[in-house]
């Protein structure tokens, strides 16, 4: 595969993928702040109001989907950590591709860590004994 | 009446140098972007603590999402500390997510007119959600039926 020219950080490979997953994931959860304020909202409603809907969050599918945010929002802040150090460490676009390395490492560890507090709730209400 | 051709170098008909450079309005020679990549960074940092501070709250500790009810956030609202956190966390994420989108749109969008009503619509969505998020927050009550 031909080397792709000196100096570039965004065309091509770790670079490029990295900033196409900080635009997806980006994008993700600005719509989940607009739905979360809205649900939020409903306490100035009534106690019952808000309730209901937190009662959606606790549901097996909508816990996957927060497990999914939680990671979405974990990328974005790592990634986010290695861009400020490509603008404003003085090593930091030579470091790029290493950093890269050790954002998706941490990120991995990070989700997994969370997956099991999570997920303890849904995954026994789905298969354990008292299902 | 005859059918006239409209003259070469008319609006309707001119076709731009490809790649030509964007001729900019007198109304944007500002250093807004310059101030809007600064922020994106600042209000970053302050975010990571903010937001991981809050999903690590809401829904990896003592039990995550399933103890979490109208008594919970009372609870966390009878202090001054976690309103203001909240009030922080609303205003920068809101405020960093639309300014992210402005540049999504601004490289998708094909037509200028697109460009134009996705933005208001952006815009409009942020000034909503500013502003409930925050009279929420300033009139919680806890007592309320």
């Amino acid at each position: 595969m031909a080397k792709a020219p000196a100096g570039t950080l965004y065309r091509g490979r770790e670079g490029m993928w990295s900033w196409v997953a900080h635009r997806v994931t980006g994008v993700l959860i600005f719509f989940f702040l607009f739905a979360h304020v809205l649900d939020t909202a409903l306490v100035r409603v009534s106690p019952d109001d808000y309730d209901r809907i937190i009662d959606t969050y606790k549901t097996p599918v909508v816990n996957v989907m927060e497990f999914g945010l939680v990671a979405a929002v974990l990328f974005h802040a790592l990634n986010g950590v290695r861009i400020m150090a490509i603008d404003f460490w003085e090593k930091g676009p030579r470091f790029q591709k290493q950093m890269t390395i050790a954002v998706v490492s941490l990120w991995a560890i990070l989700v997994a860590g969370a997956a099991y507090p999570i997920l303890d709730h849904t995954v026994r209400s789905l298969f354990g004994s008292n299902a | 009446m005859t059918a006239t051709l409209p003259e070469v170098g008319s609006p309707g008909l001119s076709i731009e140098v490809p790649r030509a450079r964007r001729t900019r309005s007198k109304g944007s020679r500002t250093n807004f972007e310059m101030y809007s990549w600064i922020f994106m960074r600042m209000s970053g940092l302050l975010l990571i603590v903010l937001v991981l501070g809050h999903l690590l709250i809401m829904n990896v500790l003592d039990g995550g999402v399933q103890r979490i009810n109208f008594g919970f956030v009372a609870g966390r609202w009878a202090s001054p500390f976690w309103r203001t956190w909240d009030l922080s966390q609303l205003w920068l994420a809101e405020l960093h997510g639309t300014n992210g989108l402005r540049t999504i749109i601004n490289d998708y969008a094909v037509r200028d007119s697109s460009r134009f009503w996705l933005k208001m619509l952006l815009y409009t969505s942020a000034f909503l959600v500013l502003v409930l998020g925050t009279l929420v927050i300033f009139t919680f009550d806890p007592s309320i039926k």
